[in-house]
């Protein structure tokens, strides 16, 4: 249960969102342009990078959604997947791996990365431009998984919602609510029988 | 050094917004209503608790800078600052502010730290649901803002009177005012 009265059958951040529309506004606005408007990394890999972040900190909500829009813009579950378990050995770029190292560092402590990760993703091809949206979607996303988690946000385990979210994300982007209406009450949570 | 060719002469989150003014606004219209908008914490609470974050994450321009403006806010009092990020439990705030501060903490860490009795004891103290979302919010911002600085490896400078100065400032005019300064003049430079 929500640690505070937030909108019921909204889950996740579109429970907070809908519950303080003046802050929603910059945050929708910030993942908007971080992850779909036109850039020089594709935007299955900047999901992939939010994605893995948000597997890193553990937030369900995030790392299905972000997880289920990388697999739409990329046709492919199984790379987002080998992502999150060892990006490493995944079927991805060598720059890409490179701008993950730094993501994972600031996932952690922005202060754990150096001029030598730098250097290796520019060495793999990466601009300024693209370690500069990697740190910030990395620093971003361990915003929004604080604030989900945070709040004691509904997190359904529910693989259909999310593939409809990841659906709306890929296609549309993070301007609109990809969750216009409440949802159903969840069958997964206990109905207590008096 | 940046890892990465920021505008020089622009410290901490400045260069950053500089090199890429589009990601700026947001960030600067998200710390606005967080830190400066309608709210029934004050201002100087707000920035106490973006300072008390800022602490915890070790990053050193955004507590510095986040603490001269709670000062500012505080009628200069720079010592309580100083309290509330060694050891706020000791500071003089409000038993409300300090189970915000709670909350904040375990924010910083995890989110999935905070706990319903945490909740309890603040709404217990006069914590309404707004306060309570937004002292999320902004502890969770914070841990963006404190990575977004650090991990571009941007240049914290150590002298405390240009905190004070601008402390100042950004209490007086507000930052997506004070902003529109830097993010002007670089795109000016950038284009001419």
């Amino acid at each position: 249960m929500p640690h505070i009265e937030l909108p019921e059958g909204f889950p996740g951040i579109s429970a907070g969102f809908t519950y303080r529309p003046e802050t929603a506004r910059p945050m929708r606005e910030l993942a908007h342009i971080l992850l779909h408007e036109p850039n020089s990394l594709t935007p299955g890999e900047r999901e992939l990078i939010a994605t893995y972040v948000s597997s890193r900190n553990n937030c369900h909500f995030c790392q299905s959604s972000h997880g289920a829009a990388a697999a739409c813009h990329l046709g492919d579950e199984a790379v987002v997947k080998q992502v999150k378990t060892d990006f490493q050995s995944a079927p991805i770029s060598e720059k890409l791996k490179s701008l993950l190292v730094i993501a994972g560092k600031v996932q952690q402590d922005g202060k754990l990365v150096t001029r030598a990760d730098a250097d290796a993703a520019r060495k793999a091809g990466a601009t300024d431009l693209e370690i500069h949206d990697t740190v910030l979607i990395a620093a971003a996303f361990c915003m929004f998984n604080r604030y989900v988690d945070g709040l004691g946000t509904w997190q359904p385990d529910n693989p259909e919602m999310y593939a409809q979210m990841g659906r709306h994300l890929a296609d549309e982007g993070y301007k609109q609510p990809s969750i216009k209406q409440p949802l159903e009450k969840p069958l997964e949570e206990p109905v207590s029988i008096p | 050094m940046p890892h990465i060719a920021l505008p020089p002469d622009l410290p901490g989150i400045r260069g950053a917004m500089a090199f890429r003014p589009e990601t700026a606004r947001p960030l600067n219209a998200l710390v606005e209503v967080l830190l400066t908008g309608p709210s029934t914490l004050s201002r100087g609470e707000r920035e106490l608790i973006a300072t008390y974050v800022s602490s915890r994450n070790c990053t050193h321009y955004c507590h510095s800078i986040h603490g001269a403006i709670a000062a500012a806010h505080l009628g200069g009092n720079e010592a309580l600052v100083m309290q509330v990020k060694s050891d706020f439990t000791q500071a003089a705030i409000s038993p409300k502010l300090k189970a915000l501060l709670s909350i904040a903490g375990k924010v910083q860490q995890d989110g999935k730290l905070v706990t319903a009795e945490d909740v309890r004891a603040a709404r217990v103290l006069g914590a309404t649901d707004l306060e309570i979302h937004d002292t999320v919010l902004i502890a969770a911002a914070f841990c963006m803002y404190n990575r977004y600085v650090d991990g571009l490896g941007t240049d914290q400078p150590e002298d405390e009177a240009l905190y004070r100065e601008r402390g100042r400032r950004v209490a007086r005019d507000g930052y997506v005012t004070v902003s529109e300064e830097y993010l002007a003049s670089h795109t000016e430079a950038a284009h001419a």
